[in-house]
This record gives structure tokens, sequence and C-alpha cells, in this order.
């Protein structure tokens, strides 16, 4: 700053307030517009679900909150009110269903599996954990056609869209690294109290890693109620369909009904942005130790 | 990590006999508990992963009356050769390139300056985090839905629309997915929407990470906060950036959910949005050529077993991420 060899050195600490001043309105006007980017999409989705189809689509006034009504909610039931479209409840039923089971399967398979890699002794133990520590590199993708293949009978059931996602190498692994940073004092106190490798895990350090299972349950919640391409595969009936793949569909009915669609997309984020909001500090832990592969 | 193994299972060692003789009675506790798991794994990971490799030797079709046939390298050999097969899957390997060679720089350091941004004390920087936030929960699926909007050709658009009205009029209305040119950029941009605030939880949490220390001693030395940043905070999470770089890489090869539910429904160029993942379902569940998918399953897996190792490699080098 050419400015301060001008200030007389006691003002020096006036001029150097007024420039922090000016980085942090700064630093609020960069927040406001970066704020905006990633909000505006979701304003636009949850406004137009309220307003006429004719207009969610009518340049910059479509974000104008004019016009609202209920009717593209009442739409979307009216549309989806035969056997052959499937009904909307149904579809979220089945999401809800699908995902229900697939995290709290996956809370007891994966925790147990971990609780035996990370803290009990049997022949096998070390090469079976690096296996699956290699597993995780694998993603879905790699393995949905083949698996298509081998399970297109049970093709259109609740029971195929939830049973391959049950079983997760990379949840292993985070339960792992939780496990190992409970103090063997601990166990070893309820084994003197009698108490087997049943009782120890459930009642003794379940309760005492808590945070374990909220990582595992709100990264494979996020996953599972987003799950497109398996249905894609695995699903034709509408009355197994689940959301993901059902507003797809919606999605693509002619003539488009586009405020209808909002509905649709609002009635299925919505319920999750309300938890999102209340357990945002859940949310943001679980992600950032998602990182600790090692 | 390993520094943590050894310190649990140090202590542990000389009293490792009482405890596994007074357990005799639950010697197969261990193995039972890791089956359900184990088992799960083996059904649907590898298995299916096997599958593929022996599929993709052979000919062979989903309910078709003729038997599968083995035909040897002969898909991967057509993957490479024929001249209808090769130039599509070279197409969509090099789409899935591109979009990487443009989504991992640009998302990791938008990543980094995100975390920064949120990363100061301010009245309110709650709710500027929770709107950053907030596409985090987004499905892809939707995400798709709520951008085919946004970008909608003709000047109702709503990209159309604002960009016409910041230029006065000056700018014409675009079909933004529509347009090969623009298409791979349209899609680079929701995907980046979707899923940047990932990214920078990671970095956030490794900026948090950095010793304090450092930086009072940074500014002892009269280091001004542009010159922290390069000698302090970059180094600092070095690991934590490459890490999130190749993590964005591998999610650049599986690209499917948005790329496919545009191009049934029409609204975005083909050709230039086809990727590795979309071609294996076009190839295998809509054409039924299973072998052939088969084989671009393999490739895929390749692909990604290499980006892995590399990422194994790098954090190695620099003694564990």
């Amino acid at each position: 700053m050419a400015m301060s060899k001008t200030v007389k050195p006691g003002r020096r600490g006036g001029s150097m307030k007024r420039t922090r001043r000016w980085q942090t309105a700064l630093h609020y006007l960069i927040l406001t517009v970066v704020s905006l980017f990633f909000f505006l999409p979701v304003y636009y989705l949850i406004v137009g679900s309220f307003r006429p189809s004719a207009e969610v689509l009518s340049g910059i006034s479509g974000f104008v909150p004019t016009n609202l009504s209920l009717d593209n909610y009442t739409g979307v039931f009216e549309h989806l009110g035969s056997e052959a479209t499937g009904y909307f409840g149904q579809f979220a039923a089945v999401s809800i269903l699908v995902t229900t089971a697939v995290v709290a399967g996956s809370l007891v398979v994966n925790s147990m599996a971990a609780y035996s890699f990370a803290r009990m002794q049997w022949r096998g133990k070390k090469i079976i954990f690096l296996l699956v520590i290699v597993l995780t590199i694998i993603p879905f993708e790699a393995v949905a056609l083949p698996l298509y293949f081998m399970f297109s009978g049970q093709r259109d059931t609740i029971f195929i869209q939830a049973i391959p996602f049950i079983a997760n190498a990379f949840s292993i692994f985070l339960f792992y690294t939780f496990f190992l940073d409970v103090p063997g004092e601990i166990e070893e106190a309820a084994r003197l109290d009698g108490a087997g490798p049943f009782r120890t895990f459930f009642q003794v350090v379940v309760p005492i890693t808590k945070p374990a299972f909220a990582t595992v349950a709100i990264l494979t919640f996020l996953a599972q109620w987003g799950s497109y391409l398996w249905p894609v595969l695995m699903v034709s009936d509408p009355t197994v369909r689940p959301l993901p793949l059902a507003i797809s569909i919606f999605q693509n009915q002619q003539p488009p009904e586009w405020g209808q669609v909002l509905a649709f997309g609002t009635m299925f984020i919505v319920p999750v942005l309300a938890v999102f909001l209340v357990f945002q500090r859940w949310f943001v832990a679980s992600i950032s130790s998602s990182a600790v592969k090692g | 990590m390993t520094t943590q193994t050894q310190q649990i299972q140090a202590p542990a060692a000389p009293v490792k006999r009482r405890p596994s003789a007074g357990l005799s009675g639950h010697r197969f506790a261990g193995p039972l508990f890791a089956s359900p798991a184990l088992l799960g794994l083996a059904i649907f990971l590898v298995a299916p992963f096997v599958l593929a490799l022996v599929l993709s030797f052979y000919r062979v079709q989903l309910n078709s009356p003729r038997p599968a046939r083995f035909v040897g390298f002969e898909q991967y050999t057509r993957l490479f050769t024929d001249p209808d097969l090769a130039a599509a899957f070279g197409h969509a390997l090099l789409n899935n390139f591109t979009f990487a060679v443009i989504v991992v720089p640009v998302q990791t350091v938008l990543a980094l300056a995100l975390a920064v941004l949120v990363n100061r004390k301010l009245r309110g920087m709650v709710v500027f985090r929770t709107f950053i936030f907030m596409p985090l929960v987004f499905p892809l699926a939707l995400t798709a839905v709520i951008w085919r909007l946004i970008y909608s050709r003709g000047d109702q658009g709503l990209l159309n629309a604002i960009l016409g009205f910041f230029s006065g009029g000056g700018l014409t209305s675009h079909d933004w997915l529509g347009d090969p040119t623009t298409a791979l950029g349209s899609i680079i941009v929701m995907s980046i929407w979707q899923s940047v605030s990932f990214q920078m939880i990671i970095v956030l949490a490794a900026l948090q990470s950095v010793p304090t220390e450092l930086y009072e001693a940074a500014s002892l030395d009269r280091a001004n906060k542009w010159a922290q940043f390069l000698n302090v905070t970059v180094p600092g999470i070095r690991n934590t950036l490459i890490f999130v770089a190749l993590i964005t890489t591998i999610f650049s090869f599986r690209l499917f959910d948005q790329v496919y539910l545009l191009s049934r429904s029409g609204s975005v160029d083909r050709g230039s949005t086809e990727t590795v993942m979309t071609q294996i379902i076009n190839t295998g569940f809509d054409n039924n050529n299973v072998g052939q998918a088969a084989a671009m399953t393999v490739i895929f897996m390749l692909i990604i077993t290499v980006i892995a190792i590399i990422q194994r490699a790098v954090a190695r080098q620099r003694g564990g991420v």
C-alpha cells in the first residue's frame, strides 16, 4: 500500500483496520456470489414447483415467486394415477424401503466384519482383510453389467434392489479405523464380566462408537437414495420403481409439464434437505472422515 | 494410519495368550462375525467381477436361444479394430479423458478455493456454508433434471435468459446440451455443482489440521498471506489434494447417471457426451451384446486399477495420507 507511507505512525492502526474492513466486505461479496451459484438451482426447483407449468421456462421471470399454487402437486398425483404409470406414493415407498434395508443391513453386517478384523484373532484374518481392502477400489459400475446377467431372473423385485449394496468393503474399512481406537481395557473388562464376543460387541463397543455408525449411515444413505444405474438395469415394473428412476421417466413425458416435474423433484429432495439442515454437522463430519483412506 | 495400528497392537501382545485361551469357546467368533459381509462381497462383487472376465471371451446374449460361444480375444480386438465399434468406444474413452482432464484440476482448485473461503470465522458463515453444501444431498438424477431446464435452448431457458440480461441481449440464445461443442462442458458444470462440496469438505478438514504454529512462525518471518498460503498451507495439505484429485479422476471415469438420463430424453448431443459407462449399458443392456459389454467392463476396470495404483504409490511416497 503506497498510502500507508504517507499516513502518520499514530494512525497506521486505523488504515489497517480500514483495509481489513474492505477485505471482509470483499469476502462477503465473494461468499454471496458463490452461495448464489449453489443455491439458485435449489431455489428454482422449489419455487418452480409452485408455479404454473407454462411459467417455469420463462426466462428470468422463472425465478419470480408469483402465481403460487399447489396445482403441480395435485397434478403429479393425478398424472401418476394408474397401474401403468405407477403411483408417486409407491415410488417413494420403494425408495424408503430399499434405502432403509440397505442402511440398516450395512450397519450390522459391515460393523461386525470390521470388528472381527480390528479386534479378534483368527487364522487367515490378515490375508482376507487385505483382500477386502483391495476390493474397495472396485466401483459398483464395474460389476453392474455382469451382476445384471447373474440376477436377471430376479428383476423387478424389491429384494434385488437392496441386497447387493449391504456388504460394502469401504464401510468395513471405515468401521475398522474407528474400532482400532477403542481402548482394549474396555473390552477386557467386559470379558472379565463374562461377556462373550457378541455381548461385548453389541453392548459395549457399539454404544461407544456411535460416530462410526452415523458416518456409515449417512454415506450409505446418500449413495442409496440416489441410486440410478442398478434400477435402470433391474426395474421395469412401475410398482417396484424407485424415485431416481421414476423422475427420469416422469421428466420425459410428452407434452412436458415442467411444473409437475419440479414438484416431483421437490418431494424427492425436501425430506432429505430437512434432515440435512438439522444434522449438517454430522453430514460434514462423515464426509471428512471418508477421506481417511490410506 | 500405520502408527496407530502399531500403538494399539503393541501393548496387547504380552497378554495375547491369556484372552485367546479364555475365549477358546469362541474360537469361531472371528470368522462368524466376518462371514455375512464376506459372503455378500463374494457374491455381489467378486463373482460378477470374475464373471465379467469370463464373459468377455464369449459371444453371449441374455435370454438367447443360441448358446454362448467362446471367441477368445475377439471382443477385445473388435473393440479396437472393428471400424464401427472402435470409433464409438474410442470416442467414449476420449470423452472420459476430456472430462477428467478438465474436471480434476478445476474441481480440485475450486474445492481448495471454497475451503479457504469458508474457513474463516465470520458472522453468518454457517448460512453460507449451508448453501454451498446443499447440492451434496442431491441425487444425480434430480440434478440432471434441474440443470436440463437451466440449460434449455431458446431465450426462455434460464441460463440463456440470464446471459441475455447481463449482456443486454448481446448474447444470443444457445442450445447448451444439444450443441456438440458445449454439451460436455455443460455436463461438467452440473457435475461440479453437485459434487465440489464433497471434495471441499475433505480439503476443509485438512486445512483445519495444519498446525497453527506454522502460520505463527511464518508471520514472524513477515511472510504475507499469499506466501503463507503457498509455503505453509499448500505443502501441509498436499497429500489431501492428491487424494482429492485421484478420487475425482475415478469419478470422471464412472460418469454415467447424468449422461444416460439426458441422452434418453434426447436433450443432449450423444456423440460428444457418450462415456465408457453409457457405452457399456447401451451395448450390454439396451442391445443385449453382453460379451462385448463385458470386454468394455474389463477395460474400464483396468483404467480404475491403474489410477488406484498411482494413488497408492503417491501416498506411500509421502509416508501415507
